[in-house]
């Protein structure tokens, strides 16, 4: 294939776009270096402690979103079975929850004295185990990140060529043999990228870890911002965040090499694999997984709604807060998913090692929580661009910034799929490059293009402390209703719009699980 | 192409709509409060319908908000700065940011519950308790001084959030009033004691009047906000007597930001926080039961009066700079590990 160098234009926009991107990052530095060597003090053994606790934290989040996502994935995609559609459409759905609602929700359901406790106790039983600590925090952020894992993982499982697994069963490998040597090898690539995901959010989550009282680095951070005198100190935890993130990024390259697309072009379903015995089993399987993860929540949010008009505060949904979050959030996918465009096509269409590194820097401030997020932009807009300063636009870019790896890893994948000849051929006849990308690039990938603005989309409505600070003054969104209340223990009051934003969310969720294999898969 | 420039126009079109339109002398206030919504604003409508100034008001944690100021520097769009606790106002006033206030101002609050070096006021008073389930705890098993509650007694069955700003202010009370040494040792005493760790205080005082945990350490005004949601919740508060640091008696305040535009629109919201009228607002309608710290304005039915709580002796001001050792000290205790 005939290797381009890369046009300078398309270099500098990406560059551009990245180096935006970065600006949490500069702050850091700009934050840590005013400390001086003295900076470094914070780096102590307790610093390792945290260090050892967020990993150990990011393993367990990560390890069980696997288990959960990727048998799911396998299940509706390829076996008969039961209620397999409906569970297909209903895996995704805990993405819209947020995690310190969806931590909240557990506290509420399993937590001491929970409503599983009084449905428990005229059996006799007076304590439920502990779920304060790391198992709260495990399980509110499997419930939020499981999703990332079952949707990259079926869609790949969509595209992948019944004909290797055919021929793999034609040489007489069994079924377990099949799945190790043919199936999981070509999924390498979707699990990499979707551990990445899940392994970035549970880098970067506060909520869950806070009110599950864990430990990790993100809540550390918080912690020093609270102690108000110095800010050095959180700069050098955020940037040990950072760190974390390219030794993940790192790993993640490692699932991508040597891998090749062996799709033959052919797009025809798979067999389904009949599960015999296991079928109902298997359907437990999903449907313990659904109730644990999405009707437990939602009936905990229902109920402290009821409790609501009890207390006589009555239910109001916040529809103008609802409009808010919406406009807010489309806004933000819209500009990721073109702001990305320039970075998915240098790294893609013009590999090199400077290309790829570009794109990968996009991820490095992904694992920084908002609050390092929102501040870093609090410091540059007011004094550098004060017009911009707490508006709407500024708002949008901080979501843009701060789920920019998300459109990356859609709208990446897509283009990956395309190849290259198509647009020369474009070419060829004569259009420009801008057209070509437009009548050309974009039709094709426009469902990777569709799902990366979804994850985009998703994340913005449920993102509150970039929110909090950046909004224009009195722009509610649900979110910043839903902390208002939950901020006095009020969570009768909390829960309508927690709701709200579900429902209002729910409907984008199917952008995410398309039926075919060209949606969203390996990043970059 | 075409496309793109429209949602650039978008854009630009929702940012010049929702764009801060703070220019000098335009007659909007803007607040930063780190004082929740649900409790304030109704004060917050009264001041613009008896001055008609309008309010915007920005709400956020009142940390944040401060480095946000800091962040913002000259910059800032805040006018006033309203927070829960004299340690983000004197995060602020560190800075630099906060303008002195006039005596006509400062004279309203006893001494005890404002800045000495005249930057901010207290508007609200709240108290540290040991709030406690009245159904497991009976009144002569009560302990008397938050010493007391490291007794192994209360092992396993004692509540405190050690990440909140009002627990830290205690600790840095105690530390203040009898010294680090003492204080070092309480602290691992209660942490021998296996007390259970919440995120703030409103979890504390349900987990209390769930019957998780037996007592909490928290301040007095939650109890009421339990009960809005619980009205049946048994749960009581304890306050302590005498100068025991579980008793502080801090405030929520607010400063005026040094160099704004709307200084004297500023000053008249203060005043207006520290009217009668405001002050009553406090013991007749907020449903949180703060004290009022305006002279002749009695606290709310049930709450011992304000002048009978003494707490450890401290200047208040002197909480925020303490901050930073009390969190060493939690961490190396382990409460924060």
């Amino acid at each position: 294939m005939r290797r381009a160098r890369a046009p300078v234009a398309l270099a500098l926009a990406a560059v551009a776009t990245v180096a935006l991107v970065l600006l949490p990052l500069a702050y850091l530095v700009l934050r840590a270096a005013e400390g001086g060597a003295d900076a470094l003090r914070v780096l102590d053994r307790d610093t390792l402690d945290l260090v050892l606790q967020t990993l150990l934290l990011v393993g367990a989040v990560t390890g069980s979103a696997i288990a959960v996502g990727l048998p799911l994935a396998w299940l509706v995609t390829r076996t008969d079975l039961p209620a397999r559609r409906l569970i297909a459409v209903a895996s995704p759905l805990p993405l819209v929850i947020p995690s310190y609602v969806a931590a909240l929700a557990l506290l509420g359901a399993f937590g001491p004295r929970g409503l599983l406790q009084q449905l428990l106790e005229p059996l006799g039983v007076e304590r439920l185990p502990e779920i304060y600590g790391f198992v709260g925090a495990w399980l509110a952020l499997t419930l939020s990140t499981y999703p990332y894992v079952f949707l990259l993982a079926a869609s790949a499982l969509r595209g992948l060529d019944p004909a290797l697994e055919d021929a793999a069963r034609g040489l007489g490998d069994s079924r377990w043999r099949l799945f190790r040597r043919v199936t999981l090898p070509a999924l390498r690539p979707a699990l990499g990228a979707s551990s990445l995901l899940v392994a970035l959010y549970t880098l970067s989550d506060f909520g869950a870890v806070s009110l599950m009282q864990y430990n990790a680095l993100t809540r550390s951070i918080y912690l020093q911002y609270r102690s108000l005198f110095d800010r050095t100190p959180a700069a050098v935890l955020g940037l040990v965040l950072v760190a974390l993130t390219l030794a993940l990024l790192a790993l993640e390259a490692r699932t991508r090499r040597n891998v090749r697309s062996s799709a033959s072009g052919t797009e025809r379903p798979p067999a389904l694999v009949a599960l015999g015995r296991w079928r109902w089993p298997a359907f437990a399987f999903g449907a313990g997984v659904l109730t644990f993860f999405l009707v437990v929540p939602i009936t905990v949010l229902v109920y402290w709604s009821t409790r609501a008009v009890e207390l006589g505060h009555g239910i109001s949904f916040a529809w103008e807060a609802a409009l808010s979050s919406l406009t807010a959030s489309l806004a933000a996918a819209v500009v990721a998913v073109v702001a990305v465009v320039p970075v998915a096509f240098l790294a893609e269409r013009h590999p090199a090692r400077w290309t790829r590194a570009i794109e990968r820097l996009a991820y490095t401030g992904n694992a920084l929580p908002g609050i390092v997020i929102a501040l870093s932009l609090v410091f540059f807009a007011a004094n550098y661009l004060p017009t911009l300063y707490q508006t709407l636009a500024l708002l949008v870019f901080a979501y843009v910034v701060r789920f920019f790896p998300q459109a990356l890893a859609g709208v990446g994948s897509a283009l990956q799929r395309v190849h290259p000849r198509i647009e020369e051929a474009g070419r060829s006849l004569g259009r420009g490059p801008i057209r070509v990308l437009a009548t050309v690039t974009v039709p094709l990938i426009r469902r990777g293009v569709l799902a990366g603005g979804a994850l985009v989309f998703l994340n913005a409505m449920k993102e509150l402390p970039a929110t909090l600070l950046l909004r224009p003054i009195g722009f509610e969104t649900l979110a910043t209703e839903i902390w208002r209340f939950t901020s006095l223990g009020s969570y009768s009051r909390a829960a309508p719009p927690a709701l709200l934003l579900i429902v209002v969310s729910a409907p984008f969720v199917y952008l995410l699980s398309t039926r075919r294999s060209s949606d969203v898969s390996a990043p970059g | 192409m075409l496309r793109r420039s429209v949602i650039a126009a978008a854009l630009l079109a929702l940012a010049a709509g929702c764009g801060g339109d703070d220019e000098a002398g335009s007659g909007t206030l803007t607040v930063y409060s780190g004082r929740e919504q649900e409790l304030v604003e109704p004060l917050f409508e009264r001041f613009e319908e008896e001055t008609g100034i309008d309010v915007e008001v920005r709400y956020g944690d009142s940390a944040e908000l401060a480095a946000t100021i800091a962040e913002e520097g000259e910059n800032t769009p805040a006018d006033v700065f309203f927070a829960q606790d004299p340690g983000s106002l004197g995060a602020v006033e560190g800075q630099g940011r906060l303008a002195e206030l006039p005596d006509s101002i400062l004279n309203r609050v006893d001494e005890r519950f404002r800045d000495p070096d005249r930057h901010w006021t207290g508007t609200s008073g709240r108290v540290r308790v040991v709030v406690y389930n009245t159904e497991e705890v009976s009144e002569d098993e009560l302990p008397t001084s938050v010493f007391d509650v490291t007794d192994p007694k209360w092992k396993g069955k004692i509540g405190i959030a050690p990440t909140n700003a009002s627990f830290q202010a205690f600790v840095s009370a105690m530390t203040l009033s009898l010294g680090e040494e003492r204080t070092r040792e309480w602290l691992e005493a209660l942490e021998a004691n296996d007390p259970k760790l919440y995120d703030g205080n409103t979890p504390i005082v349900e987990a209390v009047a769930a019957g998780e945990i037996e007592i909490g350490l928290v301040n007095h005004y939650y109890l009421y906000l339990v009960k809005e949601e619980q009205p049946d919740a048994p749960i009581e508060n304890l306050f302590l007597e005498g100068e025991d640091p579980g008793a502080l008696v801090s405030v929520a305040g607010v400063g005026v930001i040094d160099g704004s535009d709307e200084e004297d629109e500023a000053r008249r919201f203060v005043e207006f926080l520290l009217s009668d009228e405001s002050q009553r607002f406090y013991v007749e309608e907020a449903e949180e039961a703060e004290y009022p710290l305006v002279d002749g304005i009695e606290a709310k039915e049930g709450l011992p009066p304000l002048d009978e709580l003494r707490g450890p002796q401290l200047e208040l001001d002197d909480l925020g700079p303490q901050l930073e050792r009390t969190l060493e000290l939690l961490n190396e205790v382990g409460f924060t590990t």
